[in-house]
């Protein structure tokens, strides 16, 4: 059983980039361990040497929510990067778009994975400019984000994966409640 | 009802499919490495579950292997290449292990060691899974959870993805190659733009293709952000994998192949979406930027950002930046430090023999460090008895064992911070082959035309009257 998604209120930091690969998220170079703990101090590790990276400024002292761009998380299929994600300390990534391998990754590790409409994107990267310290309410049940001024923008998400992230569902169980008919194919 | 060789695989392997949930999808055949399963074995461990089905299980040892030969220096790449050798010998998943004479990059023995088939649903914790799409199969890269899911019931959760058909129709022109073919369309449908689709190739240029060309198109479908890359399969599928070791044999090979002829998109049936691509206009391509979607023919100037559509503009500017670039300046003639010829892209016996043939009697030009790392155990063997290894070395690059090397720089093989390299991999992000290192993507006949002059080169003007 996993932790499931509550409503999750929470600073949001802003990283502006499109295509953000998992290479960057996490660096080749910090997979040879066996475990998926303690890959948040890796954790964009090219970035966050250059000044003014995002993640890590004041105003983003405990983001949990992570506000970026399209096609977040392609490239290479390393679950490292949800795991650094989560170990960093973000509970759910609001971008443009996700590449497909990154969003069944996040999902499955109690990120969640929310794709808005570029309007939507703007309007609340604006309310952050504004006010670095906003916090914003991530709201799965009734799948939507709201801001302060109570303004809110629906996300629309997977049917089954909103019903894992809310329950905490085992997915690996929920597959093996299927063994007789895993079975029953095998031998088909 | 009209289907595509995807819907046949996918209906094929559909266990169930409860209202409103994704399906179980089965799962014919899970290849392993070092990297994506460990977490996922130890899953399996927490749980007191054993290996569903050990026999459709394949592993090797593959990403943070050295390649030359010397004992792992690095501790934490030896404990995680230990920690795989334990796990197989627990669960009898056969291993292709460091001694092993088979060994390889994941997807060059699979297909190599006729485990890859026809009609098979076929995934490994590895988005270049791609590749074995070329042999009319279903396969895909998953992330480690879904390696647990796999190993525990040699079952997915899967929503149903689109189709889209790229079509390539007419002639490949001199110089180019399958390489260039796909970096051609990354750069026309971008990193995002195939996100959610299957991409089956068709067209007679696909159809030209020789087996090891289609791996090529296939495995870089993950650039476009696809789920999958496939190609029916025909005579020439079958003729590449007959006699091979997992392949099956007599009167079985006779009817696998009668079954496997049914695997093409019927007539009628339509796609999701569908592009076509003349390929008699594709011109031998490198990448400029820092992901595969930046490629322009090798001939052509560095995009202007200015010039570019408003959303692609920063994008541009940042990559231009990394690289080191001038906006509308030639890439053709700019110096380079290092030239990596390997990869699962391109390190099958085919590669070597391209790179060969432009590096055949020449040198590499001074200063340049160039590594030929071929895909497998097989390939190296293969490549050595037709005497590659001494055009590689006698024109003074380093002749390597078999790994992923400098394609995703794990094991030591890398390029420096600054440094420029011609690599025939698949990805060009930042510091992907070593930090701070700057990558062109290529062919390997573009990658050995640069060994040999030090430049970014136009490999059709080394090609003594092919022009």
């Amino acid at each position: 059983m996993k932790t499931p998604f509550a409503t999750l209120k929470s600073r949001a930091v802003i990283l502006t980039a499109d295509d953000v690969d998992t290479d960057q998220i996490i660096p080749a170079r910090f997979l040879k361990g066996t475990k998926k703990t303690g890959l948040g101090e890796h954790l964009f590790a090219d970035w966050r040497t250059r000044p003014g990276f995002p993640l890590l400024q004041p105003s983003a002292a405990g983001a949990q929510i992570l506000v970026t761009g399209t096609n977040f998380g392609c490239g290479s299929s390393r679950e490292h990067a949800p795991w650094a994600l989560v170990d960093f300390g973000f509970r759910a990534v609001i971008a443009r778009s996700f590449a497909d391998i990154f969003k069944e990754n996040a999902t499955k590790n109690g990120l969640l994975p929310v794709a808005l409409p570029e309007a939507a994107c703007v309007r609340i990267e604006l309310a952050l400019e504004q006010n670095p310290g906003l916090e914003l309410t991530v709201d799965l049940a009734a799948g939507r984000v709201s801001l302060p001024d109570n303004s809110w923008v629906a996300f629309a998400i997977d049917p089954f994966a909103k019903h894992c992230l809310a329950s905490g569902l085992d997915e690996l169980g929920y597959i093996l409640s299927f063994a007789d008919r895993i079975n029953a194919y095998e031998q088909r | 009802m009209k289907r595509t060789l995807f819907d046949k695989i996918w209906d094929a392997h559909v266990v169930t499919e409860e209202a409103g949930r994704p399906a179980v999808l089965y799962i014919d055949l899970h290849l392993v490495h070092e990297v994506t399963s460990p977490q996922a074995f130890a899953g399996l461990a927490e749980r007191g579950l054993a290996v569903h089905r050990p026999g459709k299980t394949v592993a090797t040892m593959d990403h943070s292997i050295p390649t030359n030969g010397l004992p792992i220096a690095d501790d934490a790449a030896r404990n995680q290449l230990r920690t795989l050798a334990d796990n197989c010998k627990k669960h009898g998943i056969t291993l292709y292990d460091a001694d092993s004479p088979h060994r390889g990059i994941v997807h060059v023995i699979g297909p190599e060691l006729g485990y890859t088939q026809p009609g098979m649903t076929i995934v490994c914790g590895d988005s270049h899974t791609s590749t074995h799409g070329a042999f009319g199969a279903l396969a895909f890269g998953i992330g480690t959870s879904e390696v647990e899911h796999v190993l525990g019931s040699q079952c997915l959760l899967q929503r149903k993805p689109k189709t889209l058909e790229v079509r390539f129709e007419g002639t490949l022109p001199p110089g180019a190659s399958a390489k260039d073919l796909v970096l051609a369309m990354i750069a026309e449908l971008g990193v995002g733009g195939a996100t959610g689709h299957v991409i089956e190739y068709t067209g007679s240029a696909i159809r030209a293709l020789d087996m090891e060309s289609r791996m090529t198109v296939c495995n870089m479908s993950i650039e476009a952000g696809a789920r999958a890359g496939m190609i029916a399969p025909d005579e020439v599928t079958f003729a590449w994998l007959e006699g091979r070791a997992h392949a099956p044999a007599g009167a079985a090979w006779n009817a696998a192949v009668d079954r496997w002829r049914g695997l093409r998109t019927d007539d009628g049936a339509s796609y999701d979406r569908t592009i076509v691509i003349d390929a008699s206009l594709i011109p031998p391509m490198i990448t400029f930027g820092t992901n595969p979607g930046m490629g322009i023919p090798v001939t052509a100037a560095v995009p202007n950002p200015e010039e570019a559509d408003p959303e692609a503009r920063a994008a541009l500017a940042k990559a231009l930046l990394y690289m080191g670039l001038s906006p509308g300046e030639p890439l053709l003639g700019r110096a380079i430090d290092v030239v990596f010829i390997g990869s699962c892209t391109n390190a099958r016996l085919s590669d070597m023999r391209a790179a060969a043939s432009v590096m055949r009697g020449k040198k590499v030009a001074p200063g340049v460090r160039v590594l030929v790392v071929p895909g497998s155990q097989d390939v190296k063997r293969a490549a050595e008895e037709e005497g590659l290894d001494r055009v590689f070395r006698d024109a003074g690059a380093e002749w390597r064992d078999p790994g992923c090397s400098m394609c995703i720089a794990m094991n030591g093989d890398m390029i420096e911070p600054g440094q420029y390299a011609v690599s025939t991999s698949n990805r060009n992000f930042e510091g992907r082959q070593g930090r701070g290192g700057r990558t062109f993507l290529a062919s390997p006949m573009t990658a050995a035309a640069a060994a040999i002059t030090g430049r970014v080169t136009d490999v059709r003007t080394l090609m003594g009257g092919a022009q």
